[in-house]
Parts: C-alpha cells; structure tokens; sequence
C-alpha cells in the first residue's frame, strides 16, 4: 500500500496546507533553488553544525543532511497534538513520582513490579525524594510518526535528555536567511523563544532556598560528544555558562564551579550527560564526566538537576508498551495520542509470535536508542533476521517488537526534483510551573528512498517544520 | 566572571594561532636563507629547527636537513604539536570548548581555518608550492584576527585570549633572536659580508619585519638597529617592547574589572620597566644571549603566574 503522502493526494492534487508552499515551489527557477539547497550546507558546515557518530573514525564530524522543503502541520493538526503530549507528559511526571514513592500503580496492578525490580534506570537513591517543584522530567522530546490523515502514533517518549532542539532552531534560522519571502507569504508560528523559555523553565524550578536569580549552567561530557555543538548552542542561547565535571566541586553543601574570580555556586544544573556518569561515589566510580558528591547535595535541596536522575526509566520500551493504562491511571481520561501496539518478547506466547513474523516486525531492544541494535524486519535480510532471532531467543526479555508502521512521506529535494521521503517528529516540550510545548519541532527524515529510518546515525536528515499560524 | 577553563581555551586558542602563524614565517625566512649560495642551507635549517622550539623533536625522526623534510615537519607532522596543522587543530578544540565565548564570526573564521589548511595540508607541499601555502596560512591567520578584533566585545574574554597571543609573540620573538645572537653581535666599525646581510636580514623576514625596519632605520641593515627594533621599539607589533605593553595593559583590564591584582601583575610590569628604561647598548654589554634566555624563561613563569591568577592552571 501507497503511504500517506503529506502534501500529495493519490491523484496528485496537493493537500491544502501545501497549497501556498507549491505555488510559491512553482516560481522558482530549478538551478537558482539548487544553488540554495547548497548554501544551506556551506551555512551548517561553517557553523559547525555538526555531530560525531559513535564508532565511525572517519566521520568523526559529519553534517546532518538538511532539506530545504518544509514540512507543514495545520493549526488543527497540531492543536490535538499539544493536547495529546500535554497529557502525556503530565502523566510521566505522575508516574515518575508515584513510583518513586507510594508505588499506586504497581498496588493497583496496572503494571508488574517487575519492571523495576531489575532495571538499571530506575534509581534507589530518588525513592523517597521529592525534585524541587515535583518535576522529574523537564525537558521532553516525544517522537511521533503519522499513517493516516488523522492517525498519529507516538513511538517513544525520550523523557531523559531529548536531542535536536538545536537543529529545529537552526532549521528555521536557516530558512529564513534563505527564502524570507516565504515567511512573509505563510504564516508560520515562531520556535525562536525556545532557549528563552527553557531558561525561564529552568529558572522556575530553581531549589526552594535560593534567592533572587538563580544561576544556571548546562553540563556537558565535553567537544568530543556527539550533542556537544547543542550543548554549547543552548548554553549560549539561554546566556549561561557550559560547564564540564572538571570545573565543578562541592563546596560548603553546595555544587560550585571554578571561574576567574573564585567559585561560584550553581543553583539549577541542565545536565547532559547520563545518570550513571553523574556522580562517581553514587554511580559509575570510573566516571571523570560527573560531580563527586553532587547527589548529596541534590538530595539535600541544594541544586536542581534537569532532568532528575532516575527519569530514564520513562524510556524503557517495555514500559512504553504501558503507557495508555499509564495515562490512564494519572489523568482518568483516555490516551488522546495512540501508542504503537507493542508485542513484549518477555511473554512466551508473544515471543513465539514475533518470532514467526519476525519479516513484517520492527524489534527494539528495551533499553536501545538512536536505532542502534534494532531489527527492521521488511528491510533486513533472510540472514540478518536469523541471526537477530538467536539474540532474540537469548534473552527475549530484552526486546520488544511493534508492526512496522507505514511513516507518512513528505517531499524532499533529490537531483530529479521532489520525491517523497518517510518522516516523523519530535516536539519539544518544557515543563516547570507550566507545560511549554513549542509549535512543531523537528522532523526527521529519512533520505534513502523508501527507508523507513530516519535516525541521524543512520543517514537520516532533517527539516524545517512549520505549523501553521492559522 | 568565566569559567577558569574558558580562560584557559581562549588563552591557548591565540597561542596555537599565533604560533601557526609564527611557523609559517619562520619556514619562509629559511626559504630565503636556503636560496642564497653563501650560506649553508643544512645549518640555516637546523636553526629554523631551533627557533620554532622543535630541534629535539625533528632529530629523533630525521638525521638530515633539508626544505623539504624540515618544512613538513612544521607544516604537517601531527606528531609535533607545534605544526601549522596541530596547531590549528588544537586551537580549533579549544574555540569548539569555548564556542560560548565567542562570536559566531569569530568562530566560525577559526572553523573555516581549519577547514581550509585540512585539506591543502592533506599530502605534503612541492617545494614550489610552498610559498603558496605559506602565504595561505598567514592569511588565514589574519581572516580570524580580523574577525576577533572587528566582532568581540572588549571584555575579560578579550583580555585573555589577547594575553595568549602576546605571551606567545613574546616567546616566539626572543627565541628567534637568540638562536641567532651570534650574527648580531658586532665587532668595532665592522662592515657586515653579503652573508652578514642575508643573516639580518632573515631575522628581520622571520617577524615580517624587513619592509618596516626601513621606514624606521637605515635603508642598510645594521644588528644593533635590528636588535634594538625587536627588542625595544614601542611600535614594532612584534618587538619584546610592544608585546610586554601589551600583556600589562590586558592584565590592567582584568585587575580594573575583578578589581583585584596578583602576583602576575607586578611581575609583567617589572619586566616592562626594564624594556622602557634600557639602551640597546647596555643590552649588548652585558650580553644579549643573557637577556633574552632571562627573558624567555620570564615570559614563561608569567605565562604559569596568570594560569594561577585565574584558576585555569
């Protein structure tokens, strides 16, 4: 079956929401338009746009591929999406909290205990504790794939540390410098208040005892992490400063950093690097990333640490396929936003099952990410998917496996001219005194003809994404 | 307020940058040397060698002497940290560190940098080639000075990554000068040879100086004038003078702006005395090797006395 095209009806009519884009497509002049689609990569290369990619000496660098057609959601489309993530996101931060505590959830039996019992992300050291403000998980980057005109799906939650808010930032930047007369015709709402607003977010969610503006810094692994351009882009957005664990200590309680003029405190840290390098005498001992002694702080109320260790657990795939009781339980009210059916190999029945269709299934690994060790069944060949049902077999509690979901396509710019790509997005979503959810985000695309990953690891690109102001 | 290892980058950020461009100089003055019959170009390498800091480092590679070998081991070789290359690889890992303290013209001048000098030093330069690429990388160097200068807020981030520059240049200037002292020391009434000439000559081309010695001196070359140039004239960019001046007025603006002073303060400010209140004569008598290896180990201790100062030692 033919997947649902975003901006080209079966007949090739073009949807109304891309009807100005197409008119505006149908004036330019082809090699004037190419020309373009080249500055945008000379605009990312000299800015240093750039992300590593684990494991591939040669590409130490690489560019993300960006695509000069924009992807367009409608007003409508995307006022049932905020909802649906709003009430998403509310009720991570209600299960974080429920399991970190009272445990309803498990007592009411909505969920086996078992999720937990034997998960490195879930964290011993946050039960009992209470984040500043009640929020575990602060900055969120739910993924959502569409199939129909009306059918979206989210595909996971990414409530530790979602990446790609830098590129939906440049994204438009981009645009902007390249067509404004676009702008100017289509009413796009705006994503540039977002290093504002995390910053507000972030302030607002400062430790109870500390006093006028709180000071805030991003943490980051250091210039050889893959995200490290991001990390240095929002600290430079927001105006704070990007530290590594080498320039923090602790000092008299309180997490301090060593600058040009003595030590300062940090009240509210946005941390980029995982939970087990956090804090070598609670975690990883090996850990040079981390701050020794910053979880006795934490616990202590003296530091707020974005997002809260032990958030991870939100992101386990065998608790994603929980999620609609999850929202359930929390908002007493229906998930608004489908989660994609998910097999869970742990159940003997199921196992079996997954492994009979192991062509037509997509199998993830629990605790995977970036779409590393994952199988895609239809794309894969008789003896990867052989090979992959031995791992399977191994130690099925480690995956769980989902239909392989027809992706809606949307235009790019190939060499022929436009061709439709599979896609999906990732809005980005702040949460503090108030959920901030700013209007589309990124959409990833991938740029393989009928390749249905659009990983950047795996030679995905990316788009600017527009909803719009109507 | 910044981060002690924000100092810490942009200082060694303009210290690899000026030394790029330092090498680059120091090739084409040995460039010049070799070209001409009366010198023995074996020597003049080994002496390039010396000056750029790397003669240990290049004996235990290679045993001779040559433009070729000599001019990749300071162009490309990865395995010396003071070539072109590793030094504007290291000075683009630390604007990669310090991104935020940047602006994005400044940044991205360094970033293009590298880009560029990346590929042309990708295989190794024909010996014809070489004034090509060395006109290159000196241009390229002044593209992210322009850049800094025209775009950065004179601020603290200013004062430090200018201090790198200048304790480099400070650095770079006296070595030249010593290795080569010997060619400047005068006998009475002594008539330099045609070797003599080239030598001076070459001192003064080491530090782009050849052109602007004669608006300032004689049209002849003469050592006390050349010694004097570079070591005391004020308005010579690349004279011991103007970089020590320069060191005491940034380390001024940060002592203005924390306000508070250290040790690195009265150090840099006797030393400047001792440049303003000197005679090139006085220099010569009570020797010029002496002064400047006193002046180079100096210039070192201060380099590790402002580290202290400012938390990024």
């Amino acid at each position: 079956m033919k997947p649902f095209d975003e901006m080209i009806k079966t007949g090739g009519q073009v949807r109304p929401p891309y009807e100005q884009l197409q008119s505006w497509l149908d004036t330019q002049n082809p090699e004037r338009f190419a020309q373009k689609a080249r500055d945008a990569e000379n605009v990312f290369r000299k800015t240093g746009i750039t992300f590593a990619v684990y494991g591939d000496e040669e590409a130490a660098e690489r560019l993300i591929p960006f695509d000069i057609i924009p992807r367009i959601i409608t007003g409508n489309e995307w006022r049932r999406l905020s909802q649906g993530i709003e009430q998403r996101v509310m009720a991570l931060n209600a299960f974080l909290d429920d399991i970190y505590h009272r445990q309803e959830i498990i007592r009411a039996g909505r969920i086996p205990r078992e999720l937990f019992t034997h998960n490195d992300a879930y964290l011993p050291e946050m039960v009992g504790f209470r984040p500043p403000g009640n929020v575990y998980t602060h900055i969120i980057g739910v993924d959502i794939v569409r199939t129909e005109e009306n059918q979206f799906y989210v595909l996971e939650d990414n409530a530790r540390t979602p990446s790609g808010v830098s590129y939906m930032l440049e994204n438009r930047e981009t645009m902007m410098q390249l067509f404004p007369e676009l702008f100017q015709q289509i009413k796009v709402r705006p994503v540039e208040t977002y290093p504002k607003l995390l910053r507000q977010s972030l302030a607002a969610v400062a430790p109870p005892g500390c006093k006028g503006t709180p000071t805030i810094a991003v943490l980051t692994p250091g210039i050889y992490n893959s995200a490290y351009f991001e990390h240095a882009f929002l600290a430079d957005q927001m105006g704070v400063e990007l530290v590594e664990g080498s320039d923090l200590k602790i000092e008299n309680g309180k997490v301090v950093m060593r600058t040009t003029e003595g030590n300062r405190a940090i009240d509210v840290l946005y941390r980029r690097v995982d939970d087990s390098y956090l804090d070598p005498l609670t975690f990883r001992r090996d850990s040079a990333l981390g701050v020794a002694g910053i979880m006795d702080v934490y616990r202590s109320g003296n530091i707020t640490i974005a997002n809260a260790p032990g958030t991870g657990i939100a992101d386990d795939k065998a608790l994603y396929s929980y999620m609609p009781e999850i929202i359930e339980f929390y908002t007493g009210r229906k998930a608004i936003l489908e989660n994609v059916p998910t097999h869970r190999c742990s159940e003997p029945d199921t196992l079996k099952y997954v492994l009979e269709n192991l062509a037509e299934l997509v199998v993830k690994e629990v605790h995977g990410s970036g779409g590393y060790g994952m199988l895609v069944g239809p794309a894969a060949t008789k003896k990867e998917r052989e090979d992959f049902a031995l791992k399977l077999k191994a130690n099925p509690k480690n995956y769980i496996a989902q239909p392989t979901l027809a992706l809606s396509t949307t235009p790019i710019m190939t060499e022929k001219g436009l061709a439709p790509r599979h896609v999906d997005l990732r809005p980005f979503v702040l949460v503090s005194d108030r959920i901030r959810i700013t209007p589309g985000g990124l959409t990833r695309v991938a740029l393989k003809e009928g390749s249905l990953v659009v990983n950047s690891s795996q030679g995905g690109g990316t788009k600017d994404t527009w909803v719009l102001d109507d | 307020m910044l981060l002690g290892r924000t100092a810490n980058g942009l200082y060694w950020m303009f210290r690899y940058i000026e030394r790029a461009e330092n090498m680059a100089r120091l090739i084409d003055a040995g460039l010049r040397m070799a070209l001409t019959k009366t010198s023995d170009a074996p020597e003049e390498w080994s002496s390039v060698l010396m000056s750029a800091g790397v003669k240990i480092g290049y004996s235990a590679k290679y045993k001779e002497f040559n433009a070729s070998l000599v001019s990749d081991y300071l162009l490309r070789d990865l395995s010396n940290s003071s070539s072109v290359m590793s030094c504007i690889e290291t000075a683009r890992s630390n604007a990669r560190m310090v991104r935020t303290a940047l602006t994005r013209e400044a940044w991205e001048s360094v970033n293009e940098t590298w880009m560029i000098l990346k590929s042309t030093l990708a295989s190794p330069i024909p010996e014809t080639d070489l004034p090509r690429v060395l006109d290159q990388i000196k241009r390229e160097t002044a593209i992210i000075r322009g850049a800094f200068h025209g775009t950065m807020l004179r601020n603290e981030i200013f004062n430090f990554a200018r201090l790198g520059t200048f304790i480099e240049r400070a650095d770079n200037t006296a070595r030249i000068l010593d290795v080569k002292y010997y060619v400047l020391l005068p006998s009475i009434s002594y008539v330099g040879t045609t070797l003599d000439n080239f030598q001076w000559e070459s001192i003064l081309r080491s530090v782009s100086a050849h052109r602007s010695y004669r608006w300032v001196y004689d049209v002849e070359y003469n050592p006390v004038n050349i010694a004097d140039y570079l070591i005391l004239n004020s308005r010579m960019p690349r004279s011991l003078n103007f970089c020590y001046s320069n060191i005491v007025d940034n380390l001024k603006f940060l002592a203005n702006d924390y306000g508070k002073r250290h040790e690195c303060h009265d150090m840099s400010e006797s030393i400047m005395t001792r440049l303003e209140n000197n005679e090139i004569r006085t220099i010569f008598d009570n020797g010029l090797h002496e002064f400047l290896s006193d002046l180079i180990y100096q210039t070192n201790g201060l380099g590790s006395k402002i580290a202290e100062a400012y938390n990024f030692d």
